[in-house]
């Protein structure tokens, strides 16, 4: 092999925590690595031993049971050990706590965390804690880079593109991590982003961030090219800001009436689980628009990407 | 800088490879073609027209990219770029060739070599390559080479191909 080298690696982060802190070329660079590892999953022996001899563990402060399975199952393709730190903690006594939980874990020799919690600002917190990779897989409501970038790949993988191309997010955008991680990074790339949902739950705000806000869905419908319905956080029904279920899905449920009055090519996206019936009618989640269990496929890859490409960054570091 | 082969001689080296192999494939197993990104890659999609000239026409084809194989992945970092494989094939009792340009070391090929074993059980695996430069720091050797070169550690063998890099040429400086 006498490949050289690229002058400049494009990546050099030993971080992942936010799709804001990224340039459009890292952005793309994280998705043409990830389609190379499409492949591994398709083989007899689903493995490259990448990441043999690192450890991964991952720390969840919050449920979650298919983000935290995605990432272990990524990290054991590339043959990485992992383990498993999960404890509920209460939010009075993250702060130190966090901090000294992970030096603990990190002092058992562990070379990349995987950090779920429910305060935003907490995978970077433990940056300055620790020496080894930290990778954000959901701080409050904050971000979820590793959703931003799978929903981004995807969108690419059946749009061929995502510069010009018109995105809605619809549903409670102020309180999801997952809508402002599809924000920045579709923003990046040159699509065109339209938040919808009701007033209360899609603050004017977000116009500073390069969206557009709206409460009309019927309206922005036929000019969509991906439909995002974020899942109704059933939790926050009961709260002031949000209105009666009946009336929500009324407005911003994703039906056949309305999935009519779309692009008959309209991509249909959802971060899951999906409450069947309510933001998204069951028949349109299983139909050929609907991405959702493509979404989850390409987690795998986009995963096992950003864990390798954090890692060698990590490792040049130590190296010099 | 020195000439080691032009375009001419290039494609002539290609094409008694490609008669060698075909006078070595078995008639009764499948032959299969895969190069080594990204040159191999290169040289491998040409030895696939010459080796149906030679009468031998290989049933599958397919790209390896050993980047995730590498045992310097620790030391290399960011630079190694990840670009690949495509084998959608099973490779199971066919009678592989691995191409690649230059065999130096050896260390690429090992990663090859171990990449390939998870796609399936070979029935023989053999070796080709434009260029043998010696040097070797594992067991590995070649079964088939268009041009054994005597070098040193801090000499460089540059394959230049036209598909990639506009002319046809090998050189060694």
């Amino acid at each position: 092999m006498s490949d050289a080298a690229p002058e400049k690696p494009v990546w050099t982060r030993k971080h992942l925590l936010a799709l804001n802190d990224l340039s459009p070329e890292e952005i793309l660079y994280v998705l043409d690595t990830a389609e190379s590892f499409k492949e591994v999953s398709t083989r007899s022996v689903k493995k490259v031993p990448a990441l043999r001899g690192r450890v991964v563990c991952t720390m969840f402060f919050e449920d979650s049971t298919r983000t935290r399975m995605s990432f272990t199952l990524a990290a054991q393709r590339l043959s990485a050990d992992v383990v498993d730190f999960s404890a509920k903690v209460s939010s009075a006594s993250k702060g130190e706590s966090l901090r000294d939980t992970a030096r603990n874990i990190e002092a058992m020799g562990i070379d990349i965390m995987i950090v779920r919690h429910s305060s935003a600002g907490a995978a970077n917190d433990l940056t300055q804690a620790v020496d080894c990779c930290v990778i954000n897989a959901g701080d409050g409501q904050h971000a979820h880079p590793t959703q931003g970038l799978l929903d981004l790949f995807t969108i690419r993988e059946r749009k061929g593109r995502i510069e010009g191309l018109n995105v809605a997010i619809a549903g409670d955008i102020a309180h999801s991590r997952v809508a402002r991680s599809d924000l920045r990074g579709l923003v990046k790339l040159g699509a065109n982003v339209t938040l919808v949902g009701p007033p209360t739950l899609v603050p004017r705000s977000f116009e500073q961030l390069g969206a557009r806000v709206t409460s009309n869905f019927d309206e922005i419908l036929p000019e969509m090219d991906v439909i995002n319905m974020l899942r109704i956080q059933q939790e926050r029904i009961t709260s002031s800001v949000f209105p009666s279920i009946r009336e929500y899905i009324r407005l911003f449920g994703m039906n056949a009436e309305r999935f009519q009055r779309c692009k008959p090519d309209v991509l249909i996206m959802h971060p899951g689980p999906v409450n069947r019936g309510k933001e998204l009618a069951a028949d349109i989640a299983d139909g050929p628009n609907s991405s959702i269990l493509r979404q989850v496929t390409n987690g795998l890859a986009v995963r096992m990407a950003v864990l390798f490409l954090c890692q060698q960054a990590a490792a040049a570091e130590k190296s010099t | 800088m020195k000439t080691l082969l032009n375009a001419k001689e290039l494609q002539a080296t290609l094409a008694r490879m490609a008669r060698e192999i075909a006078q070595a494939a078995p008639r009764d197993a499948e032959v299969a073609v895969v190069g080594v990104r990204r040159r191999g890659e290169t040289l491998a999609q040409r030895l696939l027209a010459l080796l149906a000239d030679a009468g031998v026409k290989p049933a599958h084809h397919g790209v390896l990219d050993i980047t995730l194989y590498r045992d310097d992945l620790t030391t290399i970092g960011p630079a190694a770029v990840v670009r690949g494989t495509e084998i959608d094939f099973d490779i199971t009792d066919t009678w592989l060739v691995l191409v690649d340009d230059v065999l130096y070391t050896g260390r690429s090929i090992r990663a090859a070599l171990t990449a390939l074993t998870d796609f399936g059980r070979a029935r023989a695996i053999r070796l080709a390559v434009l260029v043998d430069r010696g040097l070797r720091e594992l067991p590995i050797q070649p079964d088939f080479v268009g041009l054994r070169q005597e070098s040193t550690p801090d000499s460089e063998v540059i394959v230049k191909l036209s598909e990639v890099d506009g002319v046809d040429e090998v050189e060694m400086e």
